[in-house]
């Protein structure tokens, strides 16, 4: 399977203050979004640009201005990174900032990190700062929330999110809840995060999507990140919330490559992403579905369906306030995701929509999830576990029919 | 039961590369004072080697250091009364007048607020899960009445003692008993988790085992802020509270390992009462003598009897200032015992009742009282004073619980997030937490 990099233009920054004054942090999202100049460059693995065939593939799946032309990269302003690059750039950022910020998991010091994130700052930081651990991931994360309740923030790495099964007991009874058992006493804030996800023949328990599992853990937040732009801004939110939240990368994302700003920004914990407007259905996904969906997109474009396309990046809580202005204006809603179909996020976010936006359906939510089957080796097998932009396409034309 | 643990000696691991004598004026660690590692490098500096096979239960090591205990045995055996397993006489000033009465003064508070709170559960003030500390006193004012108040303190679900000896009002502990909303959490945790941000009480934790991460995680700060953040005075020694059956959990394992590799300011203190609920130590052990896991993991393992504050006190301030000083963790183990049950559902049928009775002549609270009288540190007018001051603070306690006002509905969304926006972003803009019924307790989440 070709793999595909999307350098995906720069999107003009958001606001990067905390500020509570959330109206008026949703205009300028939504300007934002609005304004962003953006065009996408696939390039397929052998090399060569799919630019040829101008009239008959839109080239920018990502709505934009007409006035957008294919500028040229080189005069854009900010610089290029590959995502575990956007990671590692907030890491140190917010690592600089605050010296409280410290990260333990295993390998992440002398090894840089199984996916390279946090290579470099253990001869920058210190051993102590940037902590090699022992595999006992249970003890590691409670002495992490142990530590961030005596003043530290620290971050704590999974080298794959499904060893983070080992450190549940600590994740949930004590992350979530201690700052309430104990009447509000103590803070937690650390970040919990790792790669997660269905890889390339990883095998079952490498290839895990923890985020159905921890969702129901009350008093932590949880996002997904899917772009250089938003691993790094919602990186530096996640570190810089009292909160405790869990930080959900994929394993196939590490390499994505995209122009990011210069200037610092954060993203907002608990908003959706609007990745492309549209008129005709909504579309909610998260994490590397927004490429199976942004793909199927292309073809649903050519066939003359105009998708609206949401990131919903904040798996706990909803941002129902993105996805209910999409519902209100589409009437129809799809559900891509690679959770498992069982008690998924899919499931609860069906749950959530019915429960809010019932009058404006016209057609029942579809939701398409990783069918409930542990990760097959054989490649044949794995991809028919997870959702296909062809699987996409088809569901897309049988709502919009009804 | 009890003389099993009576061989209380110190094993070491194979010598390190320091070489040390033993000094006689040291005589529980001396040989753990290793010189101070030269490089930045953080992990184990000890090499490697080649152990040629040994039966499993000879004695190859040179462990020939002497706890208290053991010195207390040979005079035991020599006095032979019941009650003579203190140092009596002019061999040791073992604690002066003022540490005697501050001692004793917390022994007796946390036997009578036990006591009280048995009377209340029975009487349907509290409810739930309620585990006392009876008989266990020595361990907690021996070791954590050494503390100052930024050193913390982690326990289990058997923590209002533990809390009490810290600083923890008892009238806050009681509240939180009862569920009010003036208590330690504002009635949001419990008897199994009492926690005081002001007294550095860490819990409390329902799940065993859970706690001890959490305390390394404390260790582990005060580390951080000696080395990272270049505080340069921050000596915080943290003490995590545990029973025997803890010791077959892998939590308790994992942190050993970790707090000896970076030598974290921390003792583990088991409070080895024999019974983790109806599962005795024996049968749920293969090695019942826990101190020898410590130098498993590169730390001294102690032995002491748990029934001697007097004792605890000792080995408490050698391992504590230990910590202190930055030579690492040690693991603890007390013989101690529970007088009541399990917890207050617990009808307690499974020990036998020889074993409950030769346990109740070794109480410490009259083995402390014994002392301090005989050897003329007070008079019993003194030690009756006491006891008559505890009972009117634990009374008080009692009357502000039941006139405190239980938490209203406006308290259970509060706490949820340290930072309320994590409830989310509602269906019309605004942040759930922005919704005027979220400080009533009512909004929709």
């Amino acid at each position: 399977m070709a793999s595909i990099f999307q350098a995906v233009g720069a999107a003009r920054a958001l606001s990067s203050s905390n500020s509570f004054d959330s109206k008026k942090f949703y205009l300028t999202s939504r300007e934002s979004v609005s304004e962003r100049k953006g065009s996408i460059f696939v390039v397929r693995s052998d090399g060569r640009m799919n630019s040829g065939r101008v009239d008959k593939l839109v080239t920018n799946a990502v709505a934009t201005k007409a006035d957008s032309a294919a500028a040229s990269t080189a005069s854009k302003p900010g610089h290029e990174l590959l995502l575990f690059e956007a990671l590692r750039e907030g890491l140190e950022e917010e690592m600089d900032r605050d010296p409280r910020v410290c990260v333990m998991g295993e390998d992440v010091g002398h090894y840089g990190g199984s996916y390279k994130v946090t290579k470099g700052l253990a001869p920058k930081y210190g051993d102590l700062r940037v902590l090699d651990t022992p595999i006992a991931e249970n003890s590691f994360t409670g002495m992490a929330i142990g530590a961030a309740m005596t003043g530290l923030r620290p971050i704590v790495e999974g080298m794959n999110m499904g060893f983070l099964l080992l450190a549940f007991n600590q994740i949930s009874n004590n992350c979530g809840m201690l700052h309430y058992t104990s009447g509000g006493q103590f803070t937690i804030p650390v970040v919990i995060r790792g790669p997660g996800g269905v890889g390339r023949q990883l095998g079952a328990e490498h290839s895990q999507r923890l985020e159905s599992y921890f969702q129901s853990i009350p008093g932590i937040q949880m996002v997904a990140c899917s772009t250089p732009y938003n691993a790094k801004g919602l990186m530096k939110a996640a570190i810089r919330s009292e909160n405790p939240v869990i930080l959900f990368e994929h394993v196939l994302l590490y390499n994505l490559k995209e122009r990011i700003p210069d200037e610092e920004y954060i993203c907002n914990l608990e908003e959706a992403e609007m990745v492309r407007p549209g008129e005709h259905i909504t579309i909610l996904t998260y994490s590397r579905m927004r490429y199976h969906v942004m793909q199927a997109a292309k073809t649903l474009v050519n066939k003359g369906y105009d998708p609206e396309v949401i990131d919903i990046r904040s798996l706990k809580p909803f941002d129902l306030h993105t996805i209910g202005n999409s519902v209100k204006k589409t009437h129809r809603v799809l559900i891509v995701e690679e959770c498992m179909r069982t008690g998924g996020i899919g499931a609860s976010l069906t749950a959530a929509i019915s429960e809010n936006f019932h009058d404006y359906l016209d057609a029942p939510i579809v939701c398409l999830s990783s069918q409930d089957v542990p990760t097959p080796y054989a490649g044949t097998l794995e991809e028919f576990t997870i959702v296909q932009p062809a699987q996409i396409v088809t569901a897309v034309e049988q709502l919009c029919q009804q | 039961m009890a003389s099993s643990f009576s061989a209380a000696k110190i094993t070491q691991p194979l010598p390190l590369n320091t070489t040390t004598t033993r000094s006689p004026d040291n005589p529980l660690f001396s040989s753990f004072k290793c010189s101070p590692p030269a490089s930045s490098f953080l992990g184990s500096t000890h090499k490697l080697r080649i152990q040629r096979p040994t039966s499993a239960w000879s004695q190859t090591r040179s462990g020939t250091v002497v706890a208290v205990s053991d010195v207390v045995k040979e005079k035991k055996l020599k006095s032979n009364a019941p009650t003579a397993n203190l140092l009596i006489g002019a061999n040791a000033q073992l604690i002066t007048k003022e540490e005697g009465l501050e001692v004793y003064e917390d022994m007796i508070l946390g036997r009578a607020f036990e006591d009280m709170c048995a009377q209340m559960y029975y009487r349907g003030k509290m409810f739930g899960f309620v585990h006392l500390y009876n008989g266990q006193e020595a361990v907690s004012s021996g070791f954590i009445k050494l503390l100052k108040k930024e050193d913390s303190v982690v326990s289990t679900y058997r923590d209002h003692v533990h809390a009490l000896s810290k600083g923890v009002p008892a009238r806050a502990v009681m509240s939180e008993l009862f569920g009010k909303a003036t208590g330690c959490c504002r009635g949001q945790g419990g008897s199994m988790h009492m926690f005081s941000k002001e007294h550095n009480v860490l819990g409390g934790f329902a799940f065993i085992g859970e706690g001890i991460p959490v305390a390394t995680g404390a260790a582990f700060t005060s580390k951080y802020k000696r080395e990272v953040l270049k505080e340069g005075d921050c000596d915080h020694v943290t003490l995590a509270f545990f029973g025997d059956g803890t010791c077959n959990n892998g939590q308790f394992f994992e942190c050993l390992n970790m707090a000896a590799l970076w030598k974290l300011p921390i003792v583990f203190v088991v409070e080895n009462n024999l019974w983790a609920i109806g599962m005795s130590h024996l049968r749920a052990t293969s090695d019942p003598q826990i101190w020898k896991k410590g130098p498993a993991f590169g730390m001294p393992g102690v032995h002491v009897d748990g029934m001697d504050v007097l004792k605890v006190r000792e080995v408490a301030k050698e391992a504590i200032g230990r910590a202190r000083r930055g030579e690492g963790p040690t693991l603890v183990e007390c013989e101690t015992y529970r007088f009541r049950g399990h917890s207050l559902a617990d009808p307690d049928e499974l020990r036998d009742p020889a074993e409950k009775a030769r346990y109740a002549t070794r109480d410490p609270i009259t083995s402390l009282k014994k002392y301090m009288i005989d050897s003329k540190l007070a008079s019993e007018a003194e030690l009756k004073a006491i006891e008559k001051k505890i009972d009117e603070v634990v009374e008080e306690a009692v009357e502000f619980a039941d006139e405190s006002p239980a938490p209203s509905r406006s308290q259970l969304l509060e706490n949820v997030f340290a930072d309320p926006k994590g409830f989310g972003i509602g269906p019309d803009g605004r942040y759930r937490c922005e919704d005027p019924k979220f400080t009533e307790g009512t909004a929709h989440v």
